[in-house]
């Protein structure tokens, strides 16, 4: 019987000290405990938020990144392409004036070979014109002893003249 | 405990004769082996031995009552497990070598408008107790054997006659009470001070084995029954589920500062039911009670003329913590009552026969560890359960109109 009938003194220790322990415990402990767990928690919440956005920043930042690389990209195919054409142009250009030039130097050069050619000639002409009348002198000389040979000789040489001008 | 060291040297003594014998006359092994084992089973089983039985074996100089000196020398399980589930004046520790170990607890008592104090070592064994009240005349103070005031403080009266004078001494129970108290106090404050100087970091000691345990009360108990005024009634539930689950492990611990058997007392537990009821029902709101007396969903019928549902209702607040309070007492008594038959039935063969005790010793040893595993579940069930239904019995009363 003893062990279900509640002993009066034991009720009243225990409402005592059941008594301060939840006052100790209420006012001191579980305030600061529950407190420090939820601020904890919202701590964590906001670095869990944090990170995501942190997250999804990068994410844009990356996507931008890959924007900028394929402008930049097409930028430098187009200065690529730019600086090749300009560069083909620059050979072009290059090679018409260099055969504009080779042509005139050519042309230049067949002129100045055309004179130095009739320079010769006319020197060489002269020159054999001198060493024909000399040799011809020489000849005549021996040739035209008689008279009229000498007659006809300049007979002949005057209708070829003759010839030659009306020609 | 000690009587046990004394009962155990004796047992052993005898059992070492008998294995002598056996081992003589090499009639078999298994035997030999089984009484080893009891041997050490015994030496490792000693916790679970505290309780000792103090009534019965070694009085036998001082106690002269009838009732004692026919028992004497006889194991008696029933006042050893009952001399552990109940209050007592002084804090039995052990017995060594016929004499008691104990811790004498001061008895106050309260009679005729005047207080009494004084050590329970005065009232072993049924002495008496004289001392003077302020009109110089003579008061007497004993425990008396037997009788409706068995194992209490009474007054006898200049006639005989016994009566109970208002007794609120420090028992066994209100010690054990003082202790745990004073341990979930300090640790509590630790956890706190933990708090207040690691601010929001990671908890970390015992603030991290204390920690996941208020989240459970929290968010597992609190939080879903009582709704958004759950921050309220939170330190309450706190206290009470730490408190329970403290007392329940403390009361496992078969040593000195420990062990007394403090949420195994109808007290203890009535108490804690009484502040749930009255929290309950200090912090109702106008619909708690409105509920009550006219509660909603029910045939008027069975309100008016006779009204049926209102007594129901009514009955049911103080039943409520009625249940409450059995059920943690209930659970706790049981559990220390099975873990001590378990270890008696030990005591009991082994007095009947060496070898039936040594035999049953291991099976009995194995089914109180695991009896006593059990019972750490069931601290640890019995705390959730009375916080749960006090946190329902709030939810109830927390609860607005509108939210029906």
């Amino acid at each position: 019987m003893e062990l279900i009938t509640p002993d009066f003194g034991l009720l009243f220790w225990m409402t005592l000290a059941f008594g301060i322990v939840f006052f100790i415990l209420a006012k001191f402990a579980f305030p600061v405990i529950n407190d420090m767990l939820k601020k904890r928690e919202e701590e964590i919440n906001n670095a869990l938020e944090k990170a995501e956005r942190t997250h999804q920043e990068m994410e844009k930042l990356q996507a931008d990144n890959e924007l900028l690389l394929a402008q930049a990209r097409e930028e430098r195919d187009k200065i690529l392409n730019e600086a090749r054409q300009i560069h083909d142009k620059f050979i072009e250009t290059a090679k018409n004036k260099a055969n504009e030039e080779k042509e005139r130097i050519i042309e230049s050069a067949k002129e100045t070979i055309e004179n130095e050619k009739m320079a010769a000639t006319t020197e060489i002409k002269n020159q054999i014109a001198g060493i024909s009348i000399k040799v011809a002198e020489k000849i005549i000389k021996k040739q035209l002893e008689s008279d009229k040979e000498q007659l006809d000789y300049i007979n002949r040489i005057l209708e070829d003249i003759e010839n030659q001008n009306q020609k | 405990m000690l009587f046990f060291f004394v009962k155990l040297r004796f047992i052993k003594k005898k059992y070492i004769n008998e294995m002598k014998n056996i081992v003589l006359f090499g009639k078999s092994i298994h035997k030999c082996i089984v009484i080893a084992l009891f041997i050490i089973c015994f030496v490792l089983k000693l916790p679970n031995l505290v309780l000792a039985n103090n009534e019965n074996h070694n009085h036998d100089a001082e106690c002269l009552t009838e009732e004692i000196e026919t028992e004497k020398g006889k194991f008696n399980a029933g006042d050893l497990i009952f001399d552990h589930i109940l209050d007592s004046y002084d804090w039995h520790i052990c017995t060594w070598k016929g004499k008691h170990i104990s811790v004498n607890l001061p008895i106050i008592v309260f009679d005729e408008g005047e207080l009494y104090s004084f050590s329970s070592k005065h009232l072993h064994h049924g002495h008496e107790y004289v001392t003077q009240n302020k009109h110089g005349d003579d008061v007497i103070f004993k425990i008396p054997n037997h009788g409706k005031f068995e194992g209490k403080v009474v007054r006898v009266g200049s006639d005989g006659a016994l009566t109970r004078p208002f007794d609120i001494s420090i028992t066994k129970t209100v010690c054990g009470l003082f202790i745990s108290c004073t341990l979930l106090v300090v640790i509590f404050l630790l956890v706190a001070k933990g708090y207040r100087q690691r601010g929001e970091k990671a908890p970390k000691g015992i603030q991290a084995l204390i920690e996941p345990l208020v989240i459970y009360v929290r968010d597992e108990i609190a939080k879903p029954n009582i709704g958004k005024d759950y921050e309220k009634y939170l330190p309450y539930l706190l206290t009470v589920f730490f408190f329970i689950i403290f007392n329940n492990i403390l009361g496992l611990i078969p040593f000195f500062p420990f062990g007394a058997n403090i949420t195994g007392n109808i007290a203890v537990t009535a108490t804690l039911a009484l502040f749930t009821f009255f929290i309950t029902h200090l912090t109702g709101k106008r619909h708690y009670y409105k509920d009550i007396f006219n509660t909603p969903g029910v045939p008027w019928w069975l309100k008016f003329p006779l009204p049926l549902m209102p007594i129901v209702e009514v009955v049911g607040c103080f039943v409520k913590p009625v249940v409450l309070a059995i059920r943690l007492f209930a659970n706790i008594t049981a559990g220390h009552i099975v873990i001590l038959g378990f270890v008696c039935l030990i005591f009991i063969l082994g007095e009947m026969s060496a070898a039936a005790g040594g035999a049953v010793s291991v099976v009995s040893l194995l089914l109180a560890i695991f009896v006593d595993c059990l019972e750490l579940l069931v601290a640890y069930i019995q705390a959730y359960v009375f916080t749960l239904l006090s946190s329902l019995y709030f939810g109830a009363a927390a609860k607005e109109e509108h939210e029906h």
